[in-house]
């Protein structure tokens, strides 16, 4: 099958600070993937390289076979139009109603007539379960809401590619339920490539085609969810399972306990 | 004692260096905003927007503080040349000072308390809250679609607001002068129509006031892009907009001043 994002041996560093070591990987047409980790493991700092928002320091990404490292500024945006992004709380524009935010990037890159653009930020808007709510400003949303409006702002010229930063952040059980489903359903509706970045374990290995494990900067494990649900890896068994102790230790590294509470000196 | 000495060197030179960064970063980012002006005139509803915002929100400040700078004009000069036997002349004194001076450099300040702080806090909490960041994931230009007309809304905005302040400010030198001290009108108008020149004086204001309001919107806009995506960092720009366009307003009136009215 074909790959619509191969990132190949790419090392990235904020400043002197490494964020990703060496990853590669592999995200096919039409499937699902997911990239988890802890936070602050390089989990965005990769979607952002896919979106060619960051430059890799060393390797390759590429995109639908447009290398990102290299990338102009004219090829970037036509490439991002065929490209939506979920972000952790929407991001919504917060002077436009719901509707107005749908319809923004259709006003921006086409010459629909107007009641055009209308019906088509309807019809996105309707495929969230959300077309009663058009004439809601976001301050007036939920937080799933949102999250569903901004899912609908993602897949307004039927992308290609749709990114999720973090989507089920915050959210209630039925809430993470309706994204989570959405995420999918959309994915094969639209025919196209989804990314989803989460730490949600449960949620997002129901609806993923294959999981990326990232930990320190590096990709430890990767599978499809029942590979990962059956894998006796140390980290992912933890990270997995939720357990409160593991390769990932429960107590930041310190100085022993009893020199800390100064027992060691009252003994001596 | 020596390393003390190094440290301050040091932090003076930092001082500096971030100082000059920055200037030249602000300069560059006042370019790209020109050169992605286009969709600014293609697109006049989004002007227009920003005027609106910018300039017509900001006419209650600019026409009551107008008002009681002209009447304060007023009866601060009238109480002065009365002793020289000059009173018809105060509607005089009361519009030269404002259209050469305080029209444009009361209103800028008034425009970069008023529209400025609110430019970078909108901006900064946009970047904050990834919306700037939105935008460009859907291949829209930040600076073309929002940055770009804003500063021409502020632009187009401040001359406008000065004349207004200046033409409220002669109406309150007016109620004080010959409403309420008795100052003849025909005198009062007359000495104000025969020493106020066209060119020299009120093109030289608008001038001024186009100058100011390119200055205090490109520094608003700029700190809100260039602020730090936190609570702290949009709070501490919108700080630095009022305090340095406070001080660029100062700084470039006395540079245009002594350029326009040298010698005369």
């Amino acid at each position: 099958m074909e790959n619509l994002v191969e990132i190949k041996d790419v090392s990235f560093a904020y400043g002197f600070r490494p964020v990703l070591k060496g990853i590669s990987m592999t995200v096919p047409r039409g499937k699902v993937v997911s990239i988890m980790g802890l936070s602050g493991c390089g989990k965005t700092t990769l979607l952002r390289l896919i979106a060619g928002a960051l430059r890799p320091r060393k390797g390759e990404v590429k995109v639908a076979g447009r290398l990102m490292n290299r990338i102009d500024h004219a090829g970037l945006y036509a490439l991002r139009r065929k490209m939506g992004m979920l972000y952790q709380f929407g991001a919504l524009f917060t002077d436009l109603s719901a509707l107005e935010n749908v319809a923004f990037q259709i006003r921006e890159h086409t010459d629909l007539p107007e009641d055009m653009v209308q019906d088509l930020a309807l019809m996105k808007l309707h495929a969230v379960g959300l077309r009663g709510a058009h004439h809601l400003m976001p301050s007036e949303l939920s937080g799933g809401m949102a999250r569903r409006v901004a899912l609908a702002r993602a897949i307004a010229l039927d992308p290609m590619l749709i990114m999720y930063d973090e989507p089920f952040t915050g959210l209630d059980p039925i809430s993470m339920g309706v994204i989570s489903n959405l995420v999918r359903r959309l994915n094969d509706a639209l025919g196209a490539t989804s990314i989803v970045v989460t730490h949600d374990v449960q949620e997002t290995l129901k609806i993923v085609d294959y999981v990326y494990f990232v930990a320190d900067g590096a990709i430890v494990v990767h599978g499809t969810p029942d590979e990962i649900r059956k894998s006796d890896a140390p980290f992912v068994h933890q990270f997995v399972w939720g357990e409160m102790d593991g390769p990932l230790p429960f107590h930041m590294p310190g100085a022993p306990y009893a020199t800390d509470l100064g027992l060691k000196a009252a003994h001596a | 004692m020596p390393e003390r000495v190094v440290n301050n060197v040091r932090g003076i030179g930092r001082a500096v260096f971030n100082g000059i960064w920055r200037l030249g970063y602000a300069s560059a980012f006042f370019l790209m905003i020109l050169m992605r002006s286009g969709v600014s005139f293609r697109r006049p509803s989004l002007t227009i927007k920003e005027i609106y915002t910018a300039g017509v929100l900001s006419l209650i400040i600019i026409v009551v503080s107008g008002l009681f700078v002209g009447m304060v004009l007023a009866l601060q000069g009238y109480e002065t040349l009365q002793k020289y036997g000059s009173a018809e002349a105060v509607g005089t004194l009361v519009a030269l000072s404002l259209v050469r001076e305080l029209g444009p450099v009361v209103a800028a300040l008034l425009f970069a308390s008023r529209a400025g702080s609110a430019m970078t806090a909108e901006i900064g909490l946009m970047k904050a809250t990834e919306q700037i960041s939105a935008m460009e994931m859907m291949a829209v230009d930040p600076i073309a679609r929002v940055i770009g007309p804003r500063f021409w809304g502020g632009v187009i905005s401040m001359p406008l607001l000065a004349a207004i302040f200046s033409a409220v400010g002669v109406f309150g030198g007016y109620l004080i002068a010959v409403v309420l001290i008795g100052v003849d009108a025909g005198a009062f108008w007359s000495q104000m129509q025969g020493a106020v020149d066209f060119e020299r004086d009120i093109f030289n204001g608008i001038i001024k006031s186009v100058v100011f309001g390119i200055a205090v919107t490109v520094i608003a806009l700029f700190e809100g892009y260039d602020a730090p995506p936190t609570a702290e960092g949009v709070s501490g720009a919108t700080t630095r907009t009022v305090v340095t366009s406070s001080l660029a307003i100062l700084g470039l009136d006395f540079v245009l001043t002594a350029f326009m009215f040298r010698g005369a």
